[in-house]
């Protein structure tokens, strides 16, 4: 709203000739003049008018000018209207009467007209800057709104994504801010279809909605990736190869991401750009440091991205610990810095019994006093466990499934340029996993069709001897063979035939995998479960345990496996 | 001898009102004499509260008229009315009744 060039002027005043002068006074400047006889005429008037200035005779019958000025003041409320007391009053108790009840300033009789155009001036201008600075801050208050609005928004969306790991599992603790995302952290983690957990923690550069931007397909990624069963570096190339594309230059995250595998108890890590992780073994109460030795993800094209990792035992109990700068960065009273000396002196004086995660956490909390914020600060830790402790955690991630494909057939080719750069056991486990049912089922899933296709594969399309690894040095030949044969292969396939059904309590999946190999010659044997002394078992005995049957046809270059689910396991 | 009026001060207020300077002072003739009138009816009620309102506001509109000796005289009433003195009040009133009519006289002559 702006302020007018012209001006109401509401002039309150019980002597006539008194308001005559004033009203030519006014008029002559050009203004509008409402004129009233007393205070009640002068409010119902402000009411009905809504004038920009207001003028008041301090002495009036019925109600007075103080009177008058308080209901006015009021009735403006958030508006500056500002009142001007018109009065011989010389004392200084009624003058100080006159601004207790709102008075902006005072005229005194006989009047002066340039006196009066210069206050009606220097009110102008200050209603306008008043009308300005109003406009202003609600436009501000508005801004505010909006993106408060925008980030629950953003927020709500990206816990959706972010909350459907696994980072409730039994051997998970975290600290992370519930605005974390808005600081740039994010934390995800999910279990693979082998059973192995992968968590990455990313630090953003920037705060606010920049950086809460890349958190989105970080973890649309990383869930959709992990849950298909595809590697931690796959994973890894597709996110920096995503974050490449879509952040600008200067924008990157921080990351470290880790796969934990709880059969065989180690760990693979990848860090690039996190402080140090500690690895803390239980019985010992040594810690490893693991270094960032690559760059942020989101810097480099795929060529040049490095994907190398570090390999770690781990020990039931042994503790991976992982964090953003926020922890070593936070600062103290004097501006200090909490820095990595100190976090490794809470491992070092840890008693192996205590519980480091929350003695960390306490530590960093007294070391920047009071005034410590949460926001900065992400946490977490990956404990050593068996794999059922596991298990458990991750079954009920799946429960809540009702639709989706029901019957179904496929038929699936692999060609020779394929062999040699693809793994298709990802695409197809995507297409399985969309079947209820059969997502809780998908670790059996990928062991029964990862043995089956590198049989098919390895044996039938290549022609390796399976015996040759019973030695070390035919396992060495052996791997050799695969990769230069692999190399001039021309021609062959492996085929996938799928068919699912449904049964009453579950349903059955029929796989059956052919290759353009000349088969073999122990099918029967392999066929009705004999041993086959100087023959490799082809990993069949294993897949026996987890399917409802498993036969040979032909001549051995087709094989056709059975899984059965029910709704009730 | 003192102005009753101050010549200056209704020069300006000449300029100021232009046409409807005429209806002015007709406004505050008609508007003092019924002032003074109250006056002293109030003064025979000894309503001293009011003497002192009535006669501040033709303080205010005499000084504006430019009568000077007028306001002046208006003030005393009001500060003797503050204290509830009668005495003085009758003498002040006597002096403004006379005082009224030479810028009574002064006004309608300019």
């Amino acid at each position: 709203m702006a302020v007018p060039y012209v001006l109401k002027v509401l002039i309150a005043d019980d002597t006539d000739s008194d308001r005559l002068i004033l009203e030519s006074i006014v008029k002559r400047e050009g203004h509008e003049v409402v004129c009233a006889r007393d205070g009640l005429e002068a409010v119902e008037l402000f009411k009905s008018t809504a004038p920009d200035i207001v003028l008041l005779d301090a002495m009036m019958p019925r109600l007075d000018g103080l009177g008058a000025a308080k209901q006015i003041k009021e009735l403006a409320g958030d508006e500056l209207v500002p009142i001007i007391f018109l009065t011989s009053l010389t004392d200084t108790e009624s003058l100080v009467k006159c601004l207790e009840a709102g008075g902006d300033d005072f005229l005194s009789k006989p009047y002066n007209r340039f006196i009066i155009q210069a206050k009606i001036k220097a009110f102008k201008r200050m209603r306008e800057m008043h009308v300005t600075l109003h406009r202003q801050r609600n436009e501000i208050a508005l801004h505010n709104e909006h993106l408060l609005q925008e980030q629950t928004v953003a927020k709500q969306v990206f816990d959706n994504i972010a909350h459907s790991g696994c980072l409730d599992a039994a051997n998970v603790k975290y600290l992370l801010s519930p605005l974390a995302v808005f600081n740039g952290d994010v934390l995800v983690a999910g279990i693979r279809p082998s059973g192995n957990m992968m968590v990455l923690l990313g630090d953003f550069t920037g705060h606010g909605l920049p950086a809460a931007i890349g958190a989105m397909p970080l973890a649309t990624s990383f869930y959709g990736m992990v849950q298909k069963g595809f590697a931690l570096v796959d994973v890894l190339r597709e996110i920096n190869q995503k974050l490449k594309s879509i952040l600008p230059v200067g924008v990157f995250c921080c990351a470290c991401i880790v796969d934990m595998d709880f059969v065989k108890r180690r760990i693979k890590v990848w860090n690039g750009g996190l402080p140090d992780c500690y690895l803390y073994r239980a019985k010992t109460g040594e810690v490893e440091p693991v270094r960032s030795t690559h760059l942020p993800l989101g810097v480099q094209g795929d060529k040049a991205f490095r994907d190398d990792c570090v390999y770690l035992e781990m020990d039931l109990g042994d503790r991976f610990f992982m964090w953003s700068d926020g922890i070593v960065e936070s600062r103290n009273h004097e501006g200090g810095m909490y820095g990595e000396e100190r976090l490794r002196r809470v491992f070092d004086s840890n008693d192996a019994s205590g519980n480091l995660f929350d003695e960390i956490i306490a530590d960093v909390h007294d070391y920047s006093g009071e005034g410590c914020r949460d926001d900065d600060l992400s946490l977490v830790e990956l404990k050593m466990v068996e794999p059922h402790e596991v298990d458990a955690s991750v079954d009920a991630l799946s429960g809540h499934v009702s639709t989706g494909l029901m019957e179904w057939a496929l038929d699936f080719e692999v060609k020779p340029s394929t062999f040699r750069l693809f793994d298709p056991l990802p695409l197809l486990l995507n297409i399985l996993v969309e079947v209820p049912g059969l997502r809780r089922h998908s670790g059996s899933l990928y062991t029964i069709l990862a043995e089956l296709y590198s049989n098919a594969l390895e044996h039938g399309v290549l022609g390796l001897k399976s015996e040759w690894k019973e030695s070390p040095e035919g396992f060495s030949r052996y791997y050799t063979e695969r990769t230069e044969r692999l190399r001039v292969l021309i021609d062959g396939f492996v085929s996938f035939h799928l068919s699912h059904k449904t049964t009453a309590d579950g349903g059955s999946l029929l796989i059956r995998v052919g290759d353009s190999g000349g088969g073999f010659s122990h099918v029967e044997k392999l066929n009705v479960g004999h041993k086959t002394e100087g023959y490799s078992g082809r990993g069949i005995p294993l897949i026996r345990t987890l399917c409802e049957s498993l036969r040979y046809i032909d001549n051995g270059s087709q094989v056709e496996a059975v899984f059965s689910w029910s709704n009730d396991q | 001898m003192t102005q009753a009026v101050d010549l200056e001060a209704l020069a300006a207020l000449k300029d100021i009102m232009e046409d409807e300077f005429t209806a002015l002072v007709q406004t505050y003739l008609a508007d003092t004499e019924a002032r003074v009138a109250l006056l002293h009816e109030l003064l025979t009620q000894q309503d001293f509260d009011e003497i002192r309102k009535n006669a501040h506001s033709m303080k205010g509109s005499s000084s504006n008229l430019g009568a000077s000796l007028l306001t002046d005289l208006c003030f005393q009433v009001e500060q003797q009315s503050k204290g509830n003195h009668l005495d003085g009040l009758d003498t002040l009133l006597s002096q403004i009744d006379e005082e009224f009519l030479l810028v009574k006289e002064a006004l309608e002559n300019c």
